[in-house]
């Protein structure tokens, strides 16, 4: 018959120390030595594979550093809207970094984790060593490493365009923290629940309504009150007031934005933690 | 190596709604051998290679799968086992192969040299190239995912239809290294819908078919288990074969399997041989292209498939 191999022999103890008197024997490349790397070593290397294929992705970049630095520089450049008694970059930069999270933590992670879990990365990944938790907190990281980014380079041209900050750095960085929480709670709810296109679009088209209407380069006291009321409590209207009253007005922390973050984070997590499919 | 086997499967069954897609489903696979788990599309390949890898949890019934439970004890056995997906998913789309491998070997302790995997799997192209992964055509991807199951050098792979979409060379090529991993002391278990591909490879051959195993062993003793020869010749068509029948020893079958072609089971020997012939002269027949010859797996496999159809048709 066709079967070329006697039944299964084992193979030496130690196959990678080839007989001296075999000239054709050879190490063998797929020896068994199986372990998992320390988890530490696990988790930089996913944080950077993350980074680094987001970096390289252009429609990625465009929505998280191009729209962010070219809106602050137009608006400022431009009477557009009329921005009430702030100075129009001192308006400008709270929004913008308000949208640097939204670009980042709802809308790039949303489309991202919605295709990796379309062609099975995520499936992959759960049959290596990397534990779940340790995915999760390398995407955290990669969310955050991506805005320290963006958040050198809109601050950066808004002070290079005059923009003069007052406010506690703290409360800056626990409103970002909480705005990220609340963003990617519902990124990763759409993405781990419909399809990576219905993602795509419903992340962008999300982005773009609350580019418009989450008083991020357009002051909400121009909407009528009460429209104006919801359009506080969507976690865009709440980050960018948080950080307009911190960064603008120099008050203490905003506990009724971090409020409202923190509820949008809790029922988004949860949310996804229930309906997340990873296939 | 040991006796404990790698993968112990006993009495699995997975229910999707109503009806069961592994269906009491029980084998052993041997440390260090190659075993092919055959069946049609639909039959519970995959069902059941995803249960061994953790990823669905059985409905009832056990697995152990280098003596773990690969639900609850996914963490010990994941660095052990190596996986390749159906269909070559589970890739990173915006990735290039390369990178890909070279993240997957940094999860592991002591993972395979890259630069030699490539070179080993003959994907030099691919990795010169700058193409990301969702730009490589399905069997590209296929041989990526190959290369990613074996990177962090396991005792065990499970393999889900890894030749389906490789062209004959492609195929042969990962026949090759399939044997050189059994050499090495890799355990393999792989899915496939090819009988051939079963019979050149494996050591050990379950067939399933609707979640059940209808025949396991060796490739030498499926094919000779039921009976042991074939004769084949053609001749006009819808001869009477009862009256062959009669003329033939009790153990022998006598099958018009296409119109004009005609299949004899038995055990041969010169007098059924004769028999056989004196039978056509009488008949008035040339019998044409008469073939002696064993019954191959995909004879066997065919029966079976074909009787399970028959008893699960309405
Ligand atoms: N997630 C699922 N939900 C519902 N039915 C499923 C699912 N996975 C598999 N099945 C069904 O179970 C049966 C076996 O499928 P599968 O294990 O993929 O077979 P194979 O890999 O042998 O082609 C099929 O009838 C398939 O439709
Ligand atoms: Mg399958």
């Amino acid at each position: 018959m066709t079967a070329p191999d006697p039944p299964p022999v084992p193979p030496p103890s130690d196959a990678s120390v080839p007989p001296p008197d075999d000239a054709s024997a050879r190490p063998s490349l797929f020896a068994p030595a199986p372990g998992a790397a320390p988890v530490g070593r696990m988790l930089l290397a996913q944080t950077l594979f993350e980074v680094r294929l987001l970096l390289r992705n252009g429609e990625q970049l465009l929505l998280t550093a191009a729209i962010p630095v070219v809106l602050l520089w137009l608006l400022t450049a431009a009477p557009v809207f009329d921005t009430g008694d702030y100075e129009r970059v001192d308006f400008l930069v709270p929004g913008i970094l308000a949208l640097c999270v939204m670009s980042t933590a709802f809308t790039s992670l949303a489309i991202s984790t919605g295709y990796e879990r379309r062609y099975g990365a995520l499936k992959r990944l759960a049959v290596s060593p990397l534990p779940r938790w340790t995915l999760l907190l390398a995407k955290a990281l990669t969310v955050l490493v991506i805005e320290a980014f963006q958040v050198v380079l809109v601050g950066g041209l808004g002070l290079a365009l005059g923009w003069r900050p007052s406010g506690s750095p703290l409360a800056v960085a626990v409103l970002l923290v909480a705005g990220t929480l609340a963003f990617a709670g519902l990124g990763l709810l759409m993405a781990g629940t419909l399809r990576a296109e219905a993602t795509l679009a419903a992340a962008n088209l999300v982005y773009l309504l609350l580019l418009v209407l989450g008083g991020v380069v357009i002051p909400l006291s121009g909407f009528p009150s009460g429209l104006r009321t919801v359009l506080e409590l969507t976690p865009a209207g709440a980050l960018a007031d948080g950080l307009r009253s911190v960064l603008a007005d120099g008050a203490g922390l905003p506990w009724g934005s971090v409020a409202v973050l923190a509820a949008w984070a809790l029922a988004g997590l949860t949310a996804a933690a229930r309906w997340f499919r990873w296939e | 190596m040991s006796a404990v086997p790698a993968v112990e499967i006993s009495s699995l069954v997975k229910r999707y709604g109503s009806t069961a897609a592994v269906d009491g489903l029980s084998f052993q696979v041997a440390a260090g051998t190659i075993t092919a788990v055959l069946g049609p599309n639909g039959a519970g390949k995959t069902t059941t290679v995803e249960i061994c890898e953790g990823f669905r949890r059985p409905d009832d019934g056990a697995v152990r799968v280098l003596g773990l439970d690969p639900w609850r004890d996914g963490a010990a056995l994941r660095p052990r086992v190596g996986v390749m997906l159906q269909d070559g998913a589970g890739f990173y789309p915006g990735a290039r192969p390369v990178e890909l491998l070279t993240h997957l070997a940094r999860l592991h302790a002591s993972p395979l040299d890259v630069s030699m995997l490539v070179a080993r799997l003959g994907l030099e192209s691919l990795a010169r190239g700058r193409a990301p992964l969702r730009r490589l055509s399905g069997g590209e991807r296929q041989r990526v995912a190959l290369a990613a199951a074996l990177v962090g050098r396991p005792d065990l792979v499970f393999l889900d239809e890894p030749t389906a979409g490789l062209d004959p060379q492609g195929r042969r090529a990962t026949w090759q290294l399939l044997d050189e991993l059994r050499a090495a002391g890799v355990t393999v278990v792989l899915t496939t819908h090819l009988i051939d591909e079963a019979e050149r490879l494996a050591d050990h051959v379950v067939i399933i078919d609707a979640g059940r195993v209808l025949a396991e062993g060796t490739p030498q003793e499926l094919t000779s288990g039921v009976s042991d020869d074939v004769i084949r010749f053609g001749g006009p068509p819808r001869l009477d074969v009862g009256s062959l029948r009669a003329a033939l020893p009790a153990a022998a079958t006598v099958r018009e399997v296409a119109p004009g072609s005609y299949e004899v089971t038995a055990p041969v020997d010169p007098s059924l041989l004769a028999t056989l012939t004196s039978w056509c002269a009488a008949q008035d027949i040339l019998a044409e292209g008469l073939q002696v010859g064993r019954r191959s797996l995909e004879d066997v496999y065919l029966e079976l498939i074909g009787a399970s159809a028959g008893r699960t048709a309405p």
